[in-house]
């Protein structure tokens, strides 16, 4: 089978770049999933989790992403997903996410709220 | 020992003092230049993707924005000047000044009004001297910015680009770094960020016109490099103007902090070149001043014994005359 090339780049670093069949992201019109042979697109995402299943030279397997907006562009087999933070579910301290969540639910600070959800929930897809 | 050569000793003394000093900076100065080349070359991977994105938009689509098209007749432009916070760094914030003024006459030359934006005390202290009015300034992060940063200071700029021109906004984004080329040479850059060129078309547009110092070359945006490359005709989603509206912000973004970087870099680079001919000075310093200390106190001594060959002749001519008497 097909596969396509993943390139997860955050601002400062290169989160994870390997191959892949399948890459589900959330963008602002709904979730879409990425196969190869997908028409060129360019999306923008929204925080969420990213399920990249890989294939190929980087084995069977499911690497899980929460990444905080950003945008997804896909030519030619070769998937860029752009972001300015994103974190693979395995750097997620769970614990420090639910308390991040706890404090900012307190404080009703919306915005760390929503970093914290996407966090856990990215967390708990990996498992 | 005499007084002169006490005096030397004493400049000696102190000048190697200095050069311990002004080495150690140039040891520090040596391993940022690694660490902030590295961050640089970390963030090109976001930053290339970023520009293909937005040449992406730029040219599979006709929509109107202010991040791909020219204003008809722009009236006022940003200009973003990059310094240090701290000197001892030879010309460099001094030449990306220089740059700045140069760009600041060209643009006024072609009857735009000029906003500065100046980040780094240096550069704002050398506005504030002259009482130049700036539109907004920041330092203290020069020496290691962090995304954070650059989104701070692109925040008024990204405000000023989307305001109407009428309104106080501005229709051209310009960016005066200094460009980390190798570790001797670092070179202040002009670039125009918005509205980003693609494109032949463009890209003549988006050269200087003639007159100007011969970095121009270097003018041309990461995208322009690339114009022999097709770009497919891309789905956008949700459409193509709300996608240009989410990648304005992130582009000014990725491309402030990709030169504040550079700047960082080069900063570095530019303190240890002159940290290295500090230490050589006083080298050389040292040298001559041990020689003049040896002259000195050769010329002591050799007084010292002709003072004495000078008293025992006395002496011996005096105890001589007494026993012929």
């Amino acid at each position: 089978m097909a596969e396509l090339h993943v390139e997860l780049v955050a601002a400062d670093r290169r989160v994870w770049s390997g191959e892949a069949s399948l890459v589900v992201a959330r963008t602002t019109a709904g979730d879409i999933g990425i196969m190869p042979g997908h028409q060129p697109l360019l999306a923008v995402m929204q925080s969420g989790a990213v399920i990249i299943r890989t294939a190929g030279e980087s084995g069977q397997g499911t690497v899980v992403v929460a990444v905080h907006g950003g945008f997804l562009s896909y030519t030619d087999g070769k998937l860029s997903l752009l972001t300015e933070i994103a974190e693979l579910s395995d750097e997620i301290d769970v614990e420090r996410a639910e308390r991040a969540l706890e404090q900012a639910r307190a404080e009703a600070d919306a915005d760390a709220e929503r970093r914290a959800d996407v966090r856990l929930r990215a967390a708990a897809a990996a498992r | 020992m005499g007084a002169q050569l006490r005096e030397y000793k004493r400049r000696i003394r102190s000048v190697t003092a200095t050069k311990k000093i002004t080495r150690a900076m140039e040891m520090i100065a040596a391993s940022r230049i690694i660490k902030a080349q590295r961050r640089v070359a970390a963030t090109s991977p976001y930053a290339d993707e970023l520009t293909r994105a937005v040449a992406a938009v730029g040219q599979g689509s006709d929509v109107k924005h202010p991040l791909t098209t020219a204003a008809e007749r722009p009236r006022r432009a940003a200009v973003l000047l990059i310094t240090s916070d701290r000197g001892l760094a030879g010309g460099y914030s001094a030449n990306a000044i220089k740059a700045g003024e140069a760009l600041t006459a060209q643009l006024e030359a072609e009857g735009k009004e000029v906003d500065t934006y100046v980040v780094g005390r240096k550069g704002v202290a050398y506005y504030a001297f002259r009482e130049r009015p700036v539109s907004e300034s920041w330092t203290g992060f020069t020496d290691n910015p962090t995304y954070a940063d650059a989104k701070t200071v692109a925040a008024p700029l990204i405000e000023a680009v989307q305001r109407e021109t009428e309104e106080g906004g501005v229709d051209e984004l310009h960016i005066i770094y200094t460009e980390f080329v190798s570790m001797m040479t670092q070179t202040p850059r002009r670039r125009r960020l918005l509205p980003a060129s693609f494109g032949a078309e463009a890209e003549q547009a988006a050269e200087s016109p003639v007159g100007v110092p011969p970095q121009d070359p270097a003018e041309a945006t990461d995208t322009t490099r690339r114009r022999g490359e097709v770009l497919p005709l891309y789905e956008f989603e949700p459409s193509a103007e709300q996608v240009l509206d989410a990648l304005l912000p992130r582009y000014v973004e990725s491309r402030i902090y990709n030169a504040l970087l550079q700047a960082a870099a080069s900063k570095h680079a530019a303190t240890r070149r002159a940290m290295k001919s500090a230490t050589d000075n006083a080298e050389e310093l040292i040298r001559s001043l041990t020689r003049a200390a040896n002259t000195a106190r050769q010329a002591e001594i050799t007084q010292e014994i002709s003072e004495i060959v000078g008293g025992a002749s006395a002496l011996a001519d005096a105890s001589a005359t007494g026993s012929e008497r």
